[in-house]
């Protein structure tokens, strides 16, 4: 057998061994923790190493748990659910309201200091949410807005906006100059174009930047922990389920019922919007 | 902007009076070149989002310099000015405090581990996955659950799963592998394993903060090096292949150097996230059992001393390191880098 025939079969099984191990560690953990929160608790302490769990056992009482109110004796995640999707779709909003003007100027527009500014909205990612989360922490305690869901909404702005410009900038540059000639040939000043013209262009680009930073800030926690910890009215669910956590009386399967309640949307989003995502986000990978 | 000014620019300024075909009159009221009436626009659109930039970012930053320098507790933060005393006495407490260039030790380690780990097993994955087979879609959107998933429920099953007393690795260790006793993966910061004989300390909670690190981020290696992947021209394969060369090495010399850029950006741009990581290590194991990186100390001066001072100075030193290692890197890498792309 020849080196080359020795490889290929080589890499051929080897092929078949990388994938399946993958498929192993991507999806395995998700089962487990789905697995988990059907479980009742019992049943995890005596057989830990078991892989499924028998129709007679099978409970959906975690869940409700998680989700009835704290009144009703439940960790009220519903309230933190809104919580999240409040701040999640405000920072869209606000995201995009910010990020589209800026990149259609370093895509577009040859300006004084044009190479220099988008050189900064790289350079804001070199910056450790760390060392934005103390000045920021002091601004909150200061302005009084500690524990405000429109204040966190700001705060991720900051985490978000480099992302976002990036990946509109990419798309961007791919429309046609002669499309935007044609419109202000017909009349359009410059902001009639962008609004008439370029963002229905770019809608698959504003969608995918959108669903992306909707997902930064549902899973986003160090602000939140940093914020609204003091106020558990206020808490998103990424924080209600680190705090459930430390609860000594909360037992495994209820929080596992509450990583899935936190996970779903997101996963929902994702495969409803896998190629668009991925598409958005390496759009000019392949020309680095 | 040396654009030769046209006609337009010569005539005295026009009446305002909006005459009626657009095209022909915009020039007279606007005497001003393409050039400079697009250096406009772009400055027109650009400032929203440059203000916006420079009230969440760049400000706080700046805010954070100040900090550094001046002693500040929370409770007095509300009746202090923007310049109160300098000194440098946070910078002393910083790097006298016990445990800081251990921690600056362990973030490094962290940091390069993690990195490398997510990248090498995102290419890995990429390739593997080059060739269309049924169902590769579908497992190409799997794979990316760990990057998409909230951390604080993935860290949750990753503690579940890992714990001494009710975790399914430890059952299935003992009942398959033959461990005596439960390894609690997260706690301990030295483990003891025999090899041939000898004996060797290995620090466990970081390896497994490590391993976690690589699992969550290898989808987004895998993700541009896929898409890199795709954009490589068969021809240049096909050829190789006619001539005889082998799968290795058809990999390094007609792939790899056309992956390098690509891989190296995403090193960087690793090894930066990695480095000011927090939340994960935080979730995982609270900064305990030798896994005290330098962001979870910014976080602990910052709320269980309220001492903002010495957090801003902890977080500075923080971003002066990580900005050395990367003017280090690109002072002996960068022309590299940039000749290859």
């Amino acid at each position: 057998m020849t080196r080359a025939q020795f490889e290929e079969r080589f890499f051929g099984v080897a092929r078949w061994v990388v994938i399946a191990f993958l498929v192993l560690i991507t999806c395995v953990p998700f089962y487990y923790m789905l697995l988990l929160s059907v479980k009742p608790i019992d049943s995890l302490l005596l057989d830990p190493g078991s892989l499924w769990v028998s129709a007679k056992q099978f409970t959906f009482a975690t869940y409700t748990e998680v989700l009835r109110s704290t009144d009703d004796g439940g960790q009220g995640f519903l309230q933190l659910l809104r919580n999240s999707a409040l701040v999640s779709l405000g920072t869209v909003a606000l995201t995009l309201l910010a990020a589209v003007p800026g990149a259609y100027a370093i895509s577009r527009l040859k300006f004084f200091g044009s190479r220099q500014i988008s050189a900064l909205f790289l350079a804001v990612y070199l910056f450790p949410s760390t060392l934005l989360a103390v000045p920021l922490f002091v601004m909150f305690a200061k302005m009084g807005l500690s524990s405000s869901l429109i204040g966190l909404a700001i705060v991720y702005v900051a985490q978000t906006v480099p992302v976002a410009i990036y990946m509109l900038k990419n798309y961007l540059v791919t429309i046609p100059y002669s499309i935007e000639e044609a419109a202000a040939l017909d009349g359009c000043s410059r902001l009639q174009t962008v609004r008439k013209v370029i963002l229905p262009l770019a809608l698959p680009s504003l969608m995918a930047t959108g669903l992306y930073v909707l997902m930064i800030a549902w899973n986003e926690f160090l602000f939140a922990l940093l914020f609204l910890a003091a106020d558990p009215g206020k808490w998103t669910v990424s924080l209600g389920l680190a705090q459930l956590a430390n609860g000594i009386e909360v037992s495994k399967t209820v929080l596992m019922a509450g990583s899935v309640v936190l996970t779903i949307p997101v996963v929902i989003l994702f495969f409803a919007a896998e190629r668009l995502l991925t598409e958005g986000l390496t759009a000019g990978a392949d020309k680095s | 902007m040396t654009t030769p000014t046209t006609s337009a620019d010569q005539r005295p300024g026009a009446p305002d009076t909006p005459p009626a075909p657009a095209r022909g009159a915009r020039r007279e009221r606007r005497p001003l070149t393409a050039s400079r009436r697009e250096g406009r626009a772009g400055l027109a659109f650009v400032s929203p989002t440059f203000v916006v930039v420079l009230v969440v970012v760049v400000l706080p930053i700046l805010w954070t310099v100040l900090l550094a320098f001046q002693h500040a507790k929370l409770v007095d933060i509300q009746g202090m000015g923007l310049f109160g005393h300098w000194s440098l006495a946070n910078f002393e407490q910083v790097f006298d405090s016990a445990g800081f260039w251990s921690s600056l030790g362990t973030t490094l380690l962290y940091t390069i581990g993690a990195t490398f780990g997510s990248v090498a097993l995102g290419l890995i994955a990429a390739l593997a996955l080059r060739q269309p087979f049924r169902g590769r879609g579908l497992l190409r959107a799997a794979m990316l659950l760990p990057y998409v998933a909230p951390v604080v429920a993935v860290a949750f099953v990753w503690e579940t799963a890992l714990s001494p007393q009710y975790g399914i690795v430890n059952d299935w260790g003992r009942r398959f592998l033959g461990w005596d006793d439960p390894i609690a993966f997260l706690s301990t910061r030295e483990y003891e394993i025999h090899l041939l004989g000898l004996h060797v300390d290995i620090p466990l909670a970081l390896l497994t903060v490590i391993a976690f690190e690589c699992w969550r981020y290898f989808p987004f290696a895998f993700l541009f090096i896929l898409a890199r992947l795709q954009a490589v021209p068969d021809g240049l394969e096909e050829a190789a292949k006619v001539d005889g060369a082998t799968p290795t090495q058809r990999f390094r010399h007609i792939l790899l150097p056309q992956l390098m850029p690509v891989i190296a950006l995403l090193c960087v741009l690793r090894f930066i996230m990695t480095f000011n990581k927090f939340d994960d290590v935080y979730l995982l194991t609270g900064g305990g059992a030798g896994t005290d990186v330098a962001a979870v100390r910014v976080y602990d001066f910052l709320t269980s001393r309220y001492d903002v001072g010495a957090a801003a100075a902890q977080a500075l030193v923080l971003a002066v390191a990580l900005m050395v290692l990367l003017g280090l890197y690109f002072k002996f890498f960068g022309n590299k880098m940039q000749e290859e792309s």
